[in-house]
């Protein structure tokens, strides 16, 4: 069996009346794409925001590699190899996409000391090899506030990439792209994450993009999750198409 | 994509790091002229770092009023004196003071930071103000004229020696300062400004990274007080008033805030305007910089350095 990497164990948390996690348990293994799908509100994103420290669980542990991260900074909880992708792409604007990657490669570093220029960093034919396996290569030497949303959601996950992460989670990563670029960009993804043997917990709401990518999908309700299982199993149950897929 | 945008502005403060070295010989005013010039620029310098994270300190006149009065302070209690020693004590003394209200301060963003800088300052300044029997009070503390390495100076000989020491000092801060912007460090300090969130989940501490920007702008405006008090032989509680946070924030935006040599570029526009306007339309010469500012904002938003950039690209693009 494969090396469990994240593990959430009786995750709650209430946010006044509403409930985001009701007793959450879940395992991520090393080498999977976890789906994440589940109706508006059912606490998706809550799980993510848990698992990198940007909320503290009323109850319950979360550990990575054996290690407890239960309200770690998200920062330390970097630093131990867990990255975010954005649904809506955090980029530094102002700068090119390679100096968004470059202050990516100077963080990894942890103390960025010293006079040398960021563009005369070691790790630049790295970040540009990275780049190039997003395929947005091209935009390099553009401010970021130039790129095209599908591009920016790309340079988003190249920022999370270049911080050589075990687990990259991603919050709808094909949200606000136009249907037909989907396919392209998570078949741009998944390869770029096969390569960097990174795994992967992605929230997403395509259930044709969870069949497609996904090898296990985790199905969230109020706060609870309702079932986990291969696509195939989780999409064929009647109860979960009628709850959760409104179908 | 840099290069072709600093190269010409790089010449301009070649060009203009010459002109003063060289002009004062010809007009002996302006020796002093020039190294106020310079030595403000200098505390600018700091103010155009903290811009870069989009901050604005409306307080930094509370290191300038460190770095004086630790020129002034020795001075009083100690005697005598040397150029490098006041250098020394400014801007170590004005360091130290920025890493402690820098702690506070680093907490938080926008009109808070600047408030908060503004209220640090005003604390010291009614210390410097109220402890009469170690500051003199409102009267300020007279720093006489200091040698350097052990040599002794005429009045006349002395304006040309602190002038070059202030060229010195603002050529090695602007390199500097440059080369920090251009660093990790440097580009983290920008990228805060667009997306804080993004830099914490690439496992760099924000507050860290401001932090740091912080005690360099101190260190550069205790540096610049130090060399003004040495300047104009002495060291008053204004120093650390508000409305002078506020010329350094004026003049930070009269140069403009995106390159280095902003600083230097609106340091020479205040000064130059205060220096004539004041010798020939005597009470009047705030009004003629509160027009000129006027027209910055509305006509050219990135300063006086933002007017050439405007210009070269309206000149590429009619190609």
């Amino acid at each position: 069996m494969a090396n469990v990497l994240l593990s959430a164990k009786d995750i709650q948390i209430r946010f006044g009346g509403v409930i985001a996690a009701d007793g959450i348990n879940l395992d991520v293994l090393e080498g999977e794409n976890l789906a994440i799908i589940g109706p508006n509100g059912a606490g998706k994103t809550t799980f993510l925001n848990i698992s990198t420290g940007y909320l503290r669980p009323q109850a319950g542990t979360v550990t990575f590699l054996g290690q407890d991260i239960t309200a770690q900074l998200p920062r330390t909880i970097v630093k131990l190899g867990i990255a975010r992708a954005f649904q809506i792409p955090q980029l530094f604007l102002d700068q090119t996409v390679m100096e968004n990657m470059l202050i990516a490669a100077a963080s990894r570093r942890g103390h960025p000391s010293g006079l040398r220029a960021l563009s005369h960093m070691p790790e630049a034919p790295e970040m540009e090899r990275l780049l190039d396996l997003v395929g947005v290569k091209s935009y390099a030497k553009r401010t970021a506030r130039e790129l095209p949303e599908g591009q920016r959601k790309l340079v988003d996950i190249a920022l999370a990439l270049a911080l050589k992460p075990k687990l990259l989670l991603m919050d709808e990563p094909t949200s606000g792209v136009a249907s037909s670029e989907k396919l392209a960009i998570m078949d741009i993804l998944t390869k770029a994450l096969a390569e960097e043997k990174v795994t992967s917990v992605f929230v997403e709401h395509d259930m044709d993009m969870v069949e497609r990518y996904a090898n296990r999908v985790a199905v969230w309700n109020v706060g609870k999750i309702q079932k986990v299982g291969t696509p195939a199993e989780v999409l064929a149950d009647p109860k979960v198409r009628e709850q959760v897929i409104g179908i | 994509m840099m290069a072709g945008r600093i190269k010409p502005i790089t010449i301009a403060a070649i060009v203009f790091f010459l002109v003063s070295a060289v002009a004062p010989l010809f007009v002996a005013s302006w020796a002093t002229l020039f190294a106020l010039i310079l030595a403000k620029g200098i505390v600018v310098l700091g103010i155009v770092l903290l811009l870069q994270a989009g901050q604005v300190s409306f307080g930094h006149a509370m290191f300038f009023a460190t770095g004086a009065y630790a020129a002034a302070f020795w001075g009083k209690f100690v005697g005598g004196g040397d150029i490098l020693l006041f250098l020394v004590l400014g801007g170590v003394s004005s360091t130290i003071f920025g890493l402690i209200v820098g702690l506070f301060v680093v907490r938080y963003r926008e009109i808070f930071f600047g408030m908060l800088n503004l209220a640090f300052s005003m604390v010291l300044w009614s210390l410097l103000e109220k402890m009469f029997h170690y500051t003199n009070g409102a009267d300020g503390i007279r720093v006489a004229r200091p040698g350097l390495l052990g040599l002794t100076f005429t009045p006349e000989t002395f304006q040309y020696v602190i002038l070059y020491v202030s060229l010195a000092i603002a050529i090695v801060a602007f390199y500097a300062v440059q080369r920090y912007l251009d660093s990790p460090l440097g580009h983290m300090l920008r990228a805060m400004k667009s997306n804080e969130t993004r830099l914490e989940y690439l496992g760099m501490s924000a507050r860290r990274v401001l932090l740091i920007g912080y005690v360099i702008s101190a260190l550069l405006g205790g540096i610049g007080g130090t060399l003004v008090a040495i300047i104009q032989q002495i060291a008053t509680p204004e120093f650390g008033f508000w409305t002078k946070s506020g010329e350094f924030v004026f003049i930070a935006i009269l140069g403009g805030g995106a390159h280095a040599f902003g600083a230097f570029a609106g340091a020479a526009m205040f000064e130059c305007v205060r220096f004539y306007a004041a010798a020939h339309l005597a009470d009047s010469w705030q009004l003629i910089l509160g027009v000129v500012l006027i027209v910055i904002i509305l006509y050219a938003p990135n300063g006086l350095i933002g007017l050439r950039q405007r210009y070269g690209q309206a000149r590429q693009g009619g190609h």
